[in-house]
């Protein structure tokens, strides 16, 4: 089928000029500590809140999620999925609403949505119902969406997640967060605007792809628990593998609710940030959606019911002139599925043909262990902390990394673990890498933490090679450690001799060490370090310095 | 020729007294001389042709698919039809030609049935007349009957003989038109409130209505989901059951088919009446009713009962709502169903294209005709928030009381009900379109709705004709996947009645129009 093509009748959203000035002049922007009260920025700066008397602000955010499920094929058909293929080329007849086709639902996908739906602690409806919710889209080819409005498939879960709080982000704290619903539903397809021609282009391969959609209640108060919150729900779904949740793909997509009120006082009017598809904004487009509501009110105006978008170039948020403002979505039961029944072992038909059910207690047997528990396992079978699991997990395929290392070496993975979290992260990061880019492979670390580890080469001659491997070049550590002669000076007497030689050049130093400033010896130490270009035992110089000096 | 049943001409086939191809450019040259009747919108002539001589071929190795092989039959237009335009007769799809066939449309061709061309309806269904699609009303060939016009000419008040043509009924009133004429052996219909078996009654014409979820809606382009059957017209019963054996059965592709598998059955034509309890629902003593088929009906009652069987007045307290309801239901659903024509992907697109809305507004407004507008604006306005639960949960509700009412005289021994198909014969078309079509569908839908509402199988039988010499029928209404059970009730009856065939004068082209039938014994 070919794009249809029709003119553009929605405004592009813009930034009002207040807005804007709001994000350059307004009160600078604080991130709110945990669920405590968020000080405004006028009432901090300008006159303390005690002298007012007036309360300070109290932030209130939901989400909802939606995740495009980890299937083959869509929905309610059997068109495939794939992310990136050419527009329209995976488009079923009833895809495109064909007048006639009819759904059939995709047992993949009502799996996902159980698996996921029990790794949040919800309880299972056994019979679930589908909706349709009608609005006039171009990329949504039926003028409905079939959802689970009345009866979704999973309801009254929860999800922890934890966050670093305090001045210096080094205390972590775990929250919860109800989740009301999880609801199984087609996605829409993609609207592409055209400017400069005035029209827009459809593409359906999106179109009745599943998805899931998880809505959580309003117990968050800050778009950094938001985005804890919801990177918690990204790795569990990828560690159930019902979600790629891939947020730059669209595949985790976040709207949040957010509304401030004084505490005590009844919740304020809300709004909905739409469509925020990046995990690095969402806090952002939270916590900047918070502060205007604040200065809103603050400036005597009001919080409208509305709808708005983050305009991440921008960095605010901004009112959507949008499909469904104020729309009545005229739900009614989509009268094409029957209902479905899910079932556990004890309600299972014995006549029932097992590749048509779905079975909830056989999903429950079979669920993986969730971030959560491998968190736990990694602090107790490692004994690092507890925000280095968090970390591990954090970065995709890192615990795996990390393992692969400590498999192949002795060295204790307490201190194993500052070579992966400072060195190896801290590289990736400044390179803009991911761990499977890492130039440097889990055998070669773990060559080198060896030879460290056999007393071969000292921390710091570690440190240069790594910095040779990061080049990626196939020498292992050892030819590295040869070529450049890093092996520690094994003979004693030459290196006494380079003590002799720093301290003699150096006799300012000794007599400060004389005097009794213990502290001028690491300067020693580090200055031998230099002229041996980091292959002395730092252990071993020491001692001897500390002899001569005190001979 | 022509006019023998889809079992006769069967034997026919296989014992090679007719040819597929020959038999099909009979149909073919019959459908052309009976143009003006405006049974189909399309007539699929090279395709036709082309199914003949493959199904010829397949005569002639002695490898026929099946008992339609050779068949000539035709598909009412809301049937997709893959390669061959489908229109609902209505502008939105006018020149549509779908990708895919229809679940039905593919088993019948599976078969080997030779498919013949669309035919005329309601636009999307939505008439009780088959007068209100672009191309124009159905004429029902009883019309042109000389059982008809020898009573007209007896009560002379025919000025001009051409503007005294009858509706066939509907929706389905091409199907039954066809089936009727001698034009197709077999046809689908699709019913919803009574589409099949109201138009089936008024064409002299046997109309089954399955059970819901036996036969698939895969294809069938929508009016009422969660009431709309494909429909058989044949000429008799058991022709009936030759399609139904074809039609019926799970489809993966339609999510509310039944997983059970059906077993085509043959039609005894002994039954033991005495083992029967036939129900005679008070309720369908209905205001408009005429004499003559309330006479029909209480004949038909004693003949089952001087037979043997138990006849047992039943009352259905609910089927009086079972109009308003169907309103309420079938126009939320209309509009949820008709969302999706805009222009966009197919059908009608309007030139005006100021902006996405307008377009949308001004396609919808050029391709829908005042029904299928009038039926959406009340449907959504049924389905806003501020409406929902006073109007479409409240309508639910009366459904299923409406389907328990069944349910309880089922379960209270009945086996199968008697009722009226229609409340009289039919109308001629200057009378029929006094009435607009919203009044009209609510009168003609009234025997017939409350089994989709129920989604029990029914099936209406030619049973006499009336003073005025058109065909009335009576319904059967059988238990939830009873098809055999109602249907071997209905062949019996169909039996003992004695239905005239239609005498059609001027139409033939051999010219030998009057055939010797038994006089019925029934209608005397």
């Amino acid at each position: 089928m070919a794009a249809s093509i029709l003119r553009r009748s929605l405004l592009a959203p813009r930034c009002r000029a207040g807005d804007v000035a709001a994000l350059h002049s307004g009160p600078s922007r604080r991130r709110a500590q945990g669920l405590g009260p968020i000080a405004s920025g006028r009432r901090a700066g300008n006159s303390p809140a005690g002298e007012r008397g007036v309360a300070p602000w109290v932030a209130v955010v939901g989400l909802e999620i939606h995740a495009q499920i980890s299937s083959n094929s869509k929905l309610f058909s059997g068109s495939q999925v794939q992310f990136a293929a050419p527009p329209n080329s995976l488009v079923s007849f009833f895809d495109a609403s064909l007048p006639g086709t009819l759904p059939a639902l995709n047992r993949r996908c009502v799996e996902a949505a159980v698996m996921t739906g029990l790794a949040l602690n919800c309880s299972i409806n056994k019979k679930s119902l589908f909706d349709r919710k009608h609005y006039f889209y171009a990329d949504l080819p039926a003028g409905y969406q079939i959802t689970q409005q009345r009866l979704p498939v999973a309801v009254n879960g929860s999800l922890s997640y934890s966050l670093c709080v305090g001045g210096k982000k080094n205390q972590m704290v775990t929250r919860t967060v109800r989740i009301k619903q999880i609801q199984l539903e087609q996605d829409s397809g993609k609207s592409l605007h055209d400017d400069t021609r005035s029209q827009t282009l459809i593409d359906l391969n999106r179109a009745d792809v599943g998805l899931m959609e998880v809505v959580m209640e309003p117990d968050m108060s800050s778009g950094e628990e938001a985005a804890a919150a919801v990177r918690e729900l990204q790795l569990i779904l990828q560690t159930l593998g019902s979600s790629q949740a891939i947020m730059a793909e669209g595949q985790l997509r976040v709207d949040a609710n957010v509304s401030v009120h004084h505490p005590g006082e009844a919740y304020g009017v809300r709004t909905e940030v739409k469509n925020i598809n990046s995990a690095r904004f969402l806090a952002r487009a939270i916590d900047y959606e918070i502060q205007r509501q604040i200065k809103e009110l603050e400036n005597g105006g009001t919080v409208m019911n509305e709808t708005r978008a983050f305009d991440y170039k921008l960095g605010c948020t901004i009112p959507m002139r949008d499909k469904e403002g104020k729309q009545d979505y005229r739900f009614m039961p989509e009268p094409n599925l029957p209902p479905l029944i899910l079932y556990d072992t004890k309600s299972l038909p014995a006549n029932m043909n097992h590749q048509q059910v779905v079975n909830i207690d056989w999903i429950r047997e079979r669920l993986p262990d969730l971030p959560s528990v491998r968190r736990v396992k990694l602090v107790e079978q490692y004994g690092i902390l507890p925000e280095h699991s968090f970390t591990l997990l954090n970065e995709d395929g890192l615990m795996e990394f990390f393992e692969n290392v400590v498999r192949q070496t002795p060295m204790n993975p307490r201190k194993l673990i500052g070579w992966i979290l400072n060195d190896m992260l801290g590289y990736l990061k400044q390179h803009n890498l991911t761990v499977k880019e890492s130039p440097v492979s889990s055998l070669f670390l773990a060559d080198l933490l060896n030879l460290l580890e056999k007393g071969t080469i000292s921390s710091s001659a570690a440190k240069q090679v790594l910095e040779e491997l990061w080049k990626g070049e196939e020498k292992t550590p050892l030819q590295i450690v040869k070529e450049k002669k890093l092996e520690l000076i094994q003979d004693q007497q030459e290196l006494e001799q380079i003590c002799q030689a720093v301290m003699e050049g150096h006799q300012e130093e000794v007599m400060e060490i004389k005097k009794g400033n213990q502290k001028v010896l690491n300067k020693l130490i580090g200055l031998v370090q230099r002229t041996t270009r980091g292959r002395a035992d730092p252990v071993l110089v020491k001692q001897i310095l500390e002899k001569r000096l005190s001979q | 020729m022509l006019r023998v049943s889809l079992s006769e001409i069967s034997a026919a086939l296989k014992e090679g007294r007719v040819s597929p191809t020959e038999l099909c450019q009979r149909c073919l040259s019959f459908i052309k001389a009976t143009k003006f009747l405006n049974a189909y919108i399309t007539i699929a002539e090279d395709t036709a042709l082309k199914q003949a001589e493959e199904s010829e071929e397949r005569y002639r190795r002695g490898q026929i698919l099946g008992d339609l092989d050779g068949i000539p039959v035709a598909v009412k237009d809301n049937f997709n039809t893959a390669g061959i335009e489908t229109t609902c007769a209505s502008n939105m799809l006018k020149g549509y030609i779908p990708p895919y066939s229809a679940t039905v449309v593919q088993k019948l061709l599976d078969q080997g049935a030779v498919l013949l061309g669309k035919t005329n309806l309601d636009e999307f269904a939505m008439g009780s007349g088959s007068t209100d699609g672009i191309f124009g009303p159905v004429r029902n060939p009883w019309s042109y009957s000389r059982q008809y016009r020898e009573k007209c000419v007896q009560n002379s008040h025919t000025e001009n003989e051409d503007s005294n043509w009858l509706v066939t009924g509907g929706s389905s009133g091409g199907s039954a038109a066809a089936v009727s004429s001698f034009t197709c052996f077999a046809a689908l219909g699709s019913d919803t409130g009574g589409s099949t078996r109201n138009p089936a009654a008024h064409c002299g014409v046997v109309g089954l209505k399955p059970t819901y979820g036996l036969i698939s809606r895969h294809g069938l382009i929508p009016l009422v989901n969660s009431m709309d059957v494909p429909g058989i017209l044949t000429r008799c019963v058991d022709d009936a059951a030759i399609v139904l054996g074809v039609l019926a059965g799970h489809d993966p592709k339609d999510s509310t088919t039944v997983q059970d598998p059906f077993k085509p059955f043959e039609l005894t034509s002994f039954i033991d009446a005495s083992k029967l309890c036939i129900g005679i629902p008070k309720e369908y003593h209905a205001p408009g009713l005429s004499s003559e088929t309330l006479a029909l009906w209480s004949k038909a009652a004693d003949l089952f009962e001087n037979a043997g069987a138990k006849v047992i007045e039943v009352s259905l307290p609910h089927t009086r709502y079972s109009i308003i309801c169907y309103h309420v239901l079938c126009t939320a659903e209309v509009a949820s169903n008709m969302a999706r024509f805009d222009g966009l992907e197919y059908g009608h697109r309007s030139s005006m294209d100021k902006s996405t809305e307008v377009m949308y507004a001004a396609t919808r407004r050029e391709g829908f005709n005042d029904v299928v507008r009038g039926r959406i604006l009340s449907g959504n306005y049924f389905l806003l928030k501020q409406n929902y639960e006073t109007y479409f949960i409240k309508a639910q509700k009366v459904r299923r009381l409406i389907a328990n009412d069944f349910v309880n005289v089922f379960r209270s021994g009945i086996d199968v009900l008697l009722t009226p198909t229609t409340l009289s014969d039919t109308i001629p078309y200057v009378e029929f379109i006094k009435e607009d079509n919203r009044t009209r569908s609510a009168q003609d839908d009234i025997f017939t709705q409350a089994a989709n509402m129920a989604g029990l199988p029914a099936i209406t039988v030619p049973t006499a004709l009336s003073e005025k010499g058109l065909p009335i029928g009576l319904q059967f209404i059988g238990r939830a996947f009873q098809e055999q059970q109602l249907l071997t009730v209905a062949k019996w009856f169909e039996n003992q009645v004695k239905f005239p065939m239609i005498q059609l004068q001027g139409m033939m082209d051999h010219g030998h129009t009057v055939c010797h039938h038994q006089k019925s014994a029934f209608f005397s």
